[in-house]
C-alpha cells in the first residue's frame, strides 16, 4: 500500500501555486493541503495524480481572522485550531461543538477545512456546516477569482463546483446573529468513524417562536443541503418536543438516501430523524 | 520511480540526512532511511495510529504525512521518550500498569498521549478517552491504557 | 493470593510483578519482523476475482515476477485428518491455472523497494474468466465444485449421537430451537504477517524470520513443500505483534519468501499491508448453527441436538486443517451443562472466500453464543428466569465425564455464576431497567456461563485425527557459571508475557530473582522443538515443563549445596540467591554453586554431572477454566446502536501466576468478544467482493466501545495440572459475545424481537425492529 510516484510542488505564494496548478491540472495535478483524506485513497491507488501542488508553505493561506462580519478560513487552517471558539460568539461556538467530530485528534492537527470542503465526502462535518451556513467559497485560479455558494459547490459523491485548476482558497462563513441556537447531532458506528448521518440545526428565537431555522443534513445522501420541509416544520413553532419531531420527520421523509449492501434507504432514513432531532435538542441543552 | 530529493528529517534532536522519493511517507522515511524502527506501520490509511509520531509538537499519523513535507522540522519518536535510561512517565505508566502486552500499537499510543498532554495538560477524563480512541490496540481491552495515561497525566502535571 | 511454593524463598508465584518483556517495548527497542533491511522486496499480485481461471499473467518487461511456472517442485498446502469424512485439499502456493477467492496470490513482484515492488505488480497483466463463485455456505450442494475432491463442496462432515438420545428427546417436556448466525470475522493483530529470508553462502542455510505463533511447525512445513532438510531451515519468530490465532497457520506468502531466499540466494522480504490482511489472511467464525434443547418441566436440559454448518473458504489451513471449526463445536457445544443424551452434525465446506483458520476461542464464541441464547430462550419459554435456569444445568460434581466423553476437571461454574450475579446487583438493574423503559430507554443485562478447555496435550488433539498431533511442551534449562539462568522453551509467546511467568516459576524454585532468568524463545536454532501458543496451552504446557525442569534443576543445586555446605539435603533451603542450611548461618552463594558445577567438578567425586542442564517435557489431559460474563448494555431504540456500558466477569483458572497478566488477558479477549458481538463484520458481495478491505469498514473496537470491566477471581487448584494452574487466553474472548447479545436481546424484550445473528449491527437491531412494527400494523 505505497502511492504510485508524483512529483510535488511546493510553492511558496498563492500566485505560484496558482501558476503550477493551471500549469500541472490538465496533467493530473491535484492540490495537497493536510492529506489527510487524499493521502489514504493514494495509499490504496485509488488515486494517482501525477502531480501534487503542496499548499503546505503558502503564505497568507492560514487567514482566520472576521473580517466585514463574516469569518475567513484559509486553505491551511487546520481542524485543530478550531478546538477552542475562533470568535467570541454563536459562530465560534458553533463550530468547536462540530469539530471535535471530526476523526480523531492528530487527524485534525493535520486536516484542514477547506481540504474537506474540496474533498466532498457526504459524510463530512465540514461540508454540512458549510452547506447548512450557506458559506461562501473561494475558489482561485490563476488570474481569477469566483465565489461559490455551498448550495451550488457539492456536486454530488466526491464532486465539487471547482474547477480542476481551481484551488479552494479560503471558507467564509456570516457570524450568526447573538443568541442563535444550534445543535449538532451524528451518528456512526464507533468514535471518530464517518458519519451515516449527521445534522446540524440553528435557529433564532423571535416572541418566543423558532425563527430563521436552518436544518442540514450530511452523510445522507451524495451531497449535504439543507433541507426545507424540515426548516418549514419549525418556523414559527414553539421550540420543543412537537416542532423537533416534526422537523425530523420531515427530513427523514424528505431525503433521497444513500443506500449500501448493509444500510437500506428505510434505515438511512431512521437515522435521519434521530440525528436531526437529536441536533435540535442539543440547541436548547 | 521519480526522482529522489534530498531532505533532512531532525529525529529527536538528531539530523538524518536523506533522500527520498516525494512518495516515501515519513513512516517509511524515518523506519527505512533512518533506521528508527520503533515507530510501527499498522495500516497506512490513518485509522490505527501505530505510526503516530510528534511533528513540531503535534501528535500527528506518520502515514499520513510525506517525508518530505517533515523536511527541517523537529519530529519525536518512541525512542526519544526517554532520558538515558530514565523513562518518560508515560513509559512507566505503561510498565507499571500494564498497558501493554505485545508492544505493537504501544509506540504509537505513547507518542499520542504524550503529545497530546503536552499540548493540553489539563484535558479532561472524558476528553482524554476521546483521544485514546484515536488508535487501536488488540491486545489489552484498553482499560489498561486509559489507567496508564491517566496515572503518567497526573505525574506530567505534578512536574510541570 | 497462593501459598508458597514449599521449601523456596520469596514467592514469585502469584505475584503482579512488572513484565520483563516491557523496558524494550517501551522504548522502540523490540524487534519485529518489518525492521529487518532486505536486499529484495515482495509485493503480491492478488486475485480481484472470487473465482475464475487464469487466461494470462504478463508482466511488465524485464521485470522481476515470480509465477506458479516457476514454483514446479514446490508442494502444495495439503494438511490431513484422518477422521471425519475429511477430504484432502491442496492450496498452491500461487494460484495454478485457477483462482478460488478474491486475495489469492497469483504472481510476486520483486523490486529493491517496497514502492517499486508495488509499482511492477501493478503493471502486470491479469486476464481471469470468471465463474459464478459460491459465497454462502448454504448454497454448497447447489454450486460447482471448487475441488475435484469434494464434488459437493463438503470438505467435512462429522456426526455423533449419543445411546439414548431418542428416547431422551421423546420424553422431552418442551423442544426449544434457536438458530444462531455468526457472521466473518478477521482476528486483526495489530501487526500484520511479515516475513524476510536470508540465504546464507557459508553454510547454505536460510533463516526466515516470520511473525509466527508456530516458529518449530514453520520450519517442518517449509522444508517439507521445499524438500530441504529441516536443518537448513533456521525459523525466527522475533518479537511478534498479537496473532490472536491468525498467526498458527502457514501462509502460502511465508513459503514463497523462504523458497525465493533458497533459489537466488539473496535476501527477500514481504510486510502484508493492511488491505491484504483483512481480505487474505485468514477468517474466522463464518458459521450456521441450529440448536434444539429437550427441557424437562423444571428447565433441565435433558438432550441437546446441533447442527453445524461453518464456511472454511478456499482452502484448508495448516496444521489444523479446516475442520477446526466445525469439529471443536461438536466437542464441545453442550458447554458446561449437565446434558446426557447429544446428537450433532458438523460440517465444513469450501466456499470462494478466504481460507478460515482459528481465532481466539476457535468455534467456542459462536457455540457459546448459540447455547447461552438457547438457554435464555429456554428460560423466556419455560417461565425461569436466566439465571434459574443456569443454576438448574450447571455441572457441579467432578471430575464430570461429558456426553461427548470429555473430562471436567474440578471448577467453579456455580460459584462463578453466584460471584457474578453478587456484583451485578439484579434487584437493583431491573428497576433502572422498568424506569429508564418509561424514558424511551432500553437497558439489558445478559449473563453467559462456560467453559474454556485450555492445556490440553496430545491425547486430546488425538481424538480429532490430525496427521499432526500437537500436545507436549519441552523446556531447557541451563544455570551458566556466572548464576544467571537462560530457559529455552518451545513455544512461542507474542504478548502474553510469558517471559515474565516462567521467569517466576522457575525463581520460585531455584530461590533467586526473576530478574537473572531470561526465557529464549521464538528461534529453532535455540529453543527445543515446540508447538507454539495457541489454544491457551503455553502458560500450562510451557509452564508444566518449566516446572519440571526447575525442580530438577533445584535437585541439583541442593545437591551441590550438600556436598559443600556438608549438610543433609532436607536440611538445605535456597532463597536470597543462596543455599543455607536450615537454622544456621552457614550459607553459599548459588552462583557460587553454579560456578562450583562448571569448574570445580573433581570436588564431587563423579558423584555431580557437570554442568546446570536440565529438561523438562510435559503432557497434561486438559483443564477447563471456567466463567460467568454479564454484560449490562442499552439499546438505542432509533439508530439500533448497542452501547456495552459495564462488563463483569467472574472467572475461575486455577492457580494464578501473575494476576495483572491474567487480568490483561480477560480483558483483551472481553474486547474482542464485544468487537465480535456488535462490531467486526467481513462482508463479501454475491459476487465475492470483498467490502471490508479498510479498517474503517472493519471496525475493531476503540477505547470508546470498551466498557470499564469489572473482573473477580477464584482460584481452582486443580489437580490436572502441575503447576495447579489452568489456561485463560481464550476465555474472554468466548464468553463476552453471548453476553452482550442475551443483553441485546433483554434490552429488545418490550418490543418481541429477537436477534439470533452476530455482529448485532444497528442496521439488523432496526431491520428486526420494523418488521416486527410491520407485522403488528397489518395485524
Amino acid at each position: 500500500m505505497k502511492p504510485a510516484p508524483f512529483v510535488r510542488h511546493t510553492p511558496r505564494t498563492l500566485d505560484e501555486a496558482l501558476a503550477i496548478l493551471a500549469e500541472v491540472a490538465p496533467q493530473d495535478g491535484r492540490v495537497l493541503a493536510g492529506g489527510q483524506s487524499l493521502v489514504p485513497i493514494m495509499a490504496f491507488r485509488m488515486a494517482r495524480p501525477a502531480h501534487l501542488v503542496d499548499i503546505n508553505e503558502v503564505a497568507g493561506l492560514d487567514k482566520l481572522i472576521v473580517e466585514n462580519g463574516m469569518l475567513i478560513v484559509g486553505a491551511r487552517v487546520r481542524h485543530g485550531a478550531f478546538h477552542k471558539p475562533v470568535e467570541p460568539g454563536p459562530l465560534g461556538a458553533l463550530l468547536a461543538s462540530v469539530v471535535h467530530n471530526i476523526a480523531h485528534y492528530p487527524i485534525r492537527m493535520r486536516g484542514t477545512m477547506c481540504g474537506s470542503l474540496a474533498h466532498a465526502d457526504p459524510s463530512s462535518e465540514w461540508c454540512l456546516t458549510a452547506a447548512t451556513l450557506d458559506a461562501e467559497l473561494v475558489a482561485r485560479r490563476k488570474g481569477g477569482e469566483r465565489i461559490i455558494p455551498a448550495r451550488d459547490f457539492f456536486e454530488g459523491l466526491m464532486s465539487t463546483a471547482l474547477k480542476e485548476d481551481e484551488l479552494l482558497a479560503e471558507a467564509r462563513y456570516m457570524l450568526l446573529p447573538a443568541g442563535t441556537k444550534f445543535g449538532f447531532n451524528e451518528f456512526s458506528r464507533r468514535a471518530g468513524d464517518f458519519a451515516m448521518s449527521a445534522a446540524l440545526a440553528t435557529y433564532r428565537i423571535v416572541d418566543g417562536r423558532i425563527a430563521d431555522a436552518r436544518v442540514g443534513v450530511g452523510g445522507a445522501e451524495a451531497s449535504p443541503r439543507r433541507i426545507p420541509e424540515a426548516e418549514a416544520a419549525l418556523n414559527g413553532q414553539m421550540p420543543g418536543d412537537a416542532a423537533f419531531r416534526a422537523a425530523a420527520e420531515a427530513a427523514s421523509a424528505a431525503i433521497d438516501p444513500l443506500e449500501d449492501i448493509q444500510t437500506t434507504g428505510e434505515y438511512r432514513r431512521d437515522l435521519v430523524r434521530a440525528v436531526v432531532r437529536r441536533a435540535l435538542e442539543a440547541s436548547v441543552k | 520511480m521519480s526522482e529522489k530529493t534530498p531532505i533532512t528529517l531532525k529525529i529527536n534532536g538528531r539530523d538524518h540526512k536523506i533522500a527520498v522519493e516525494p512518495r516515501r511517507t515519513l513512516a517509511d522515511a524515518i523506519r527505512e532511511d533512518c533506521g528508527q524502527t520503533g515507530t510501527h506501520i499498522g495500516c497506512e490509511h490513518g485509522v490505527c495510529g501505530a505510526c503516530t509520531v510528534i511533528v513540531n509538537g503535534e501528535p500527528v499519523r506518520s502515514c499520513l504525512m510525506f517525508a518530505a513535507q517533515a523536511d527541517g522540522k523537529a519530529i519525536r519518536t518512541v525512542e526519544g521518550l526517554a532520558k538515558g535510561n530514565e523513562l518518560h512517565p508515560m513509559q512507566r505508566a505503561f510498565m507499571d500498569h500494564h498497558g501493554l502486552q505485545c508492544g505493537f500499537c504501544t509506540p504509537g499510543f505513547l507518542m499520542l498521549a504524550v503529545g497530546v498532554l503536552e499540548r493540553e495538560p489539563q484535558i479532561s477524563d472524558d476528553d482524554l478517552l476521546d483521544v485514546l480512541s484515536s488508535n487501536l490496540c488488540r491486545c489489552t481491552g484498553y482499560q489498561n491504557i486509559i489507567k496508564a495515561v491517566r496515572a503518567a497525566a497526573a505525574e506530567m502535571r505534578g512536574a510541570s | 493470593m497462593s501459598a508458597a511454593t514449599k521449601g523456596s524463598g520469596t514467592t514469585w508465584v502469584g505475584r503482579a510483578i512488572r513484565r520483563l518483556e516491557d523496558p524494550a517495548l517501551v522504548t522502540g527497542r523490540g524487534r519485529f519482523t518489518a525492521d529487518l533491511p532486505a536486499a529484495h522486496w515482495v509485493r503480491f499480485v492478488r486475485s480481484p476475482v472470487a473465482a475464475g481461471t487464469i487466461k494470462k499473467i504478463k508482466p511488465p518487461d524485464g521485470a522481476f515476477v515470480v509465477t506458479a511456472a516457476e514454483l514446479a517442485g514446490v508442494k502444495p498446502i495439503k494438511p490431513m485428518l484422518y477422521k471425519f469424512n475429511y477430504r484432502p485439499i491442496g492450496q498452491p502456493i500461487l494460484a495454478d491455472g485457477v483462482v478460488r477467492f478474491t486475495g489469492e496470490c497469483i504472481a510476486a513482484a520483486i523490486a529493491a523497494s517496497e514502492e517499486e515492488a508495488e509499482d511492477i505488480a501493478d503493471a502486470v497483466e491479469v486476464e481471469i474468466d470468471e465463474t459464478a463463485p459460491l459465497i454462502d455456505a448454504r448454497d454448497a450442494a447447489s454450486s460447482a465444485a471448487l475441488h475435484p475432491e469434494a464434488p459437493d463442496n463438503v470438505i467435512v462432515n462429522a456426526q455423533v449421537k449419543t445411546p439414548e438420545f431418542d428416547t431422551a428427546w421423546r420424553n422431552a417436556h418442551r423442544i426449544v430451537r434457536l438458530e444462531a448466525r455468526s457472521r466473518r470475522q478477521n482476528a486483526t493483530p495489530m501487526e500484520p504477517r511479515a516475513a524476510h529470508a536470508a540465504y546464507d553462502p557459508a553454510t547454505g542455510r536460510i533463516t526466515l524470520t516470520c511473525t509466527t505463533q508456530m516458529p518449530h511447525l514453520t520450519r517442518t512445513a517449509i522444508a517439507d513443500l521445499l524438500d530441504m532438510p529441516e536443518s537448513d531451515l533456521r525459523v525466527i519468530a522475533p518479537d511478534v505483534g498479537g496473532g490472536f490465532g491468525q498467526k498458527m497457520s502457514l501462509p502460502p506468502e511465508y513459503v514463497l519468501i523462504a523458497w525465493l531466499a533458497r533459489e537466488h540466494r539473496s535476501s527477500f522480504a514481504w510486510t502484508e499491508d493492511r488491505r491484504e490482511n483483512l481480505i487474505a489472511s485468514y477468517h474466522s467464525r463464518d458459521q450456521y448453527i441450529a440448536l434444539d434443547g429437550a427441557f424437562d418441566a423444571d428447565g433441565k436440559l435433558i438432550a441437546l441436538s446441533a447442527d453445524v454448518l461453518a464456511n472454511i473458504g478456499a482452502y484448508s489451513c495448516f496444521p489444523t486443517t479446516c475442520g477446526v471449526e466445525p469439529l471443536m463445536a461438536m466437542a464441545e457445544i453442550p458447554g458446561p451443562y449437565d446434558v446426557r443424551h447429544y446428537a450433532c452434525t458438523a460440517r465444513g465446506v469450501a466456499t470462494n472466500t478466504c481460507p478460515m483458520a482459528p481465532y481466539r476461542g476457535v468455534s467456542r464464541p459462536v457455540i457459546t453464543f448459540a447455547l447461552e441464547r438457547l438457554m435464555d430462550k429456554a428460560a423466556v419459554e419455560l417461565g425461569i428466569n436466566p439465571i434459574d435456569i443456569r443454576r438448574r444445568n450447571l455441572i457441579d460434581q467432578f471430575p464430570y465425564t461429558s456426553a461427548m466423553g470429555l473430562v471436567f476437571d474440578e471448577a467453579t461454574y456455580k460459584e462463578t455464576l453466584e460471584l457474578a450475579v453478587k456484583h451485578v446487583d439484579v434487584p437493583a438493574f431491573r428497576a433502572r431497567q422498568q424506569a429508564l423503559r418509561k424514558q424511551g430507554r432500553y437497558l439489558g443485562l445478559g449473563f453467559c456461563t462456560f467453559s474454556e478447555r485450555t492445556g490440553y496435550g496430545s491425547p486430546a488433539f488425538a481424538a480429532r485425527g490430525m496427521a499432526i498431533t500437537p500436545g507436549w511442551e519441552m523446556v531447557e534449562l541451563t544455570m551458566d557459571p556466572s548464576g544467571f539462568v537462560e530457559l529455552r522453551i518451545g513455544t512461542s509467546p507474542h504478548g502474553q508475557g510469558l517471559r515474565t511467568t516462567l521467569a517466576q516459576i522457575v525463581a520460585d524454585q531455584l530461590g533467586i530473582e526473576p530478574q537473572r532468568i531470561k526465557v529464549i524463545h521464538g528461534d529453532t536454532d535455540r529453543s527445543p522443538y515446540g508447538w507454539g501458543t495457541f489454544a491457551s496451552r503455553s502458560l500450562v504446557i510451557s509452564g508444566g515443563a518449566t516446572l519440571i525442569a526447575a525442580q530438577k534443576l533445584r535437585a541439583k543445586i541442593i545437591k551441590l549445596a550438600t556436598h559443600m555446605l556438608e549438610a543433609a539435603p532436607e536440611d538445605i533451603v535456597l532463597g536470597d540467591s543462596a543455599a543455607t542450611v536450615a537454622g544456621t548461618d552457614r550459607s553459599i552463594a548459588i552462583a557460587a554453586l553454579a560456578r562450583d558445577a562448571y569448574h570445580q567438578t573433581h570436588r564431587f567425586k563423579g558423584e555431580i554431572e557437570p554442568g546446570m542442564t536440565e529438561a523438562g517435557h510435559y503432557d497434561p489431559p486438559g483443564t477447563f477454566s471456567n466463567a460467568c460474563h454479564v454484560a449490562m448494555v442499552e439499546v438505542d431504540i432509533e439508530t439500533g446502536q448497542v452501547k456495552v456500558e459495564k462488563f463483569i466477569a467472574a472467572e475461575d483458572c486455577g492457580r494464578i501466576i501473575n494476576p495483572m497478566i491474567a487480568d490483561g488477558q480477560v480483558h483483551g479477549g472481553i474486547a474482542q468478544g464485544i468487537g465480535n458481538a456488535i462490531l467486526e463484520e467481513i462482508l463479501y458481495d454475491e459476487n465475492g467482493t470483498i467490502l471490508s478491505s479498510t479498517l474503517a469498514d472493519f471496525l475493531p473496537p476503540t477505547a470508546h466501545e470498551i466498557p470499564p470491566i469489572e473482573l473477580h477471581h477464584l482460584e481452582t487448584h486443580t489437580t490436572a495440572t502441575n503447576l495447579q494452574a489452568k489456561g485463560l487466553g481464550e476465555g474472554g474472548a468466548i464468553g463476552s459475545p453471548a453476553a452482550v447479545m442475551n443483553a441485546i436481546n433483554d434490552a429488545l424484550s418490550p418490543f418481541g424481537v429477537a436477534i439470533d445473528e452476530m455482529p448485532a449491527t444497528p442496521q439488523r437491531i432496526r431491520a428486526a425492529l420494523r418488521a416486527r412494527q410491520q407485522t403488528e400494523t397489518a395485524a
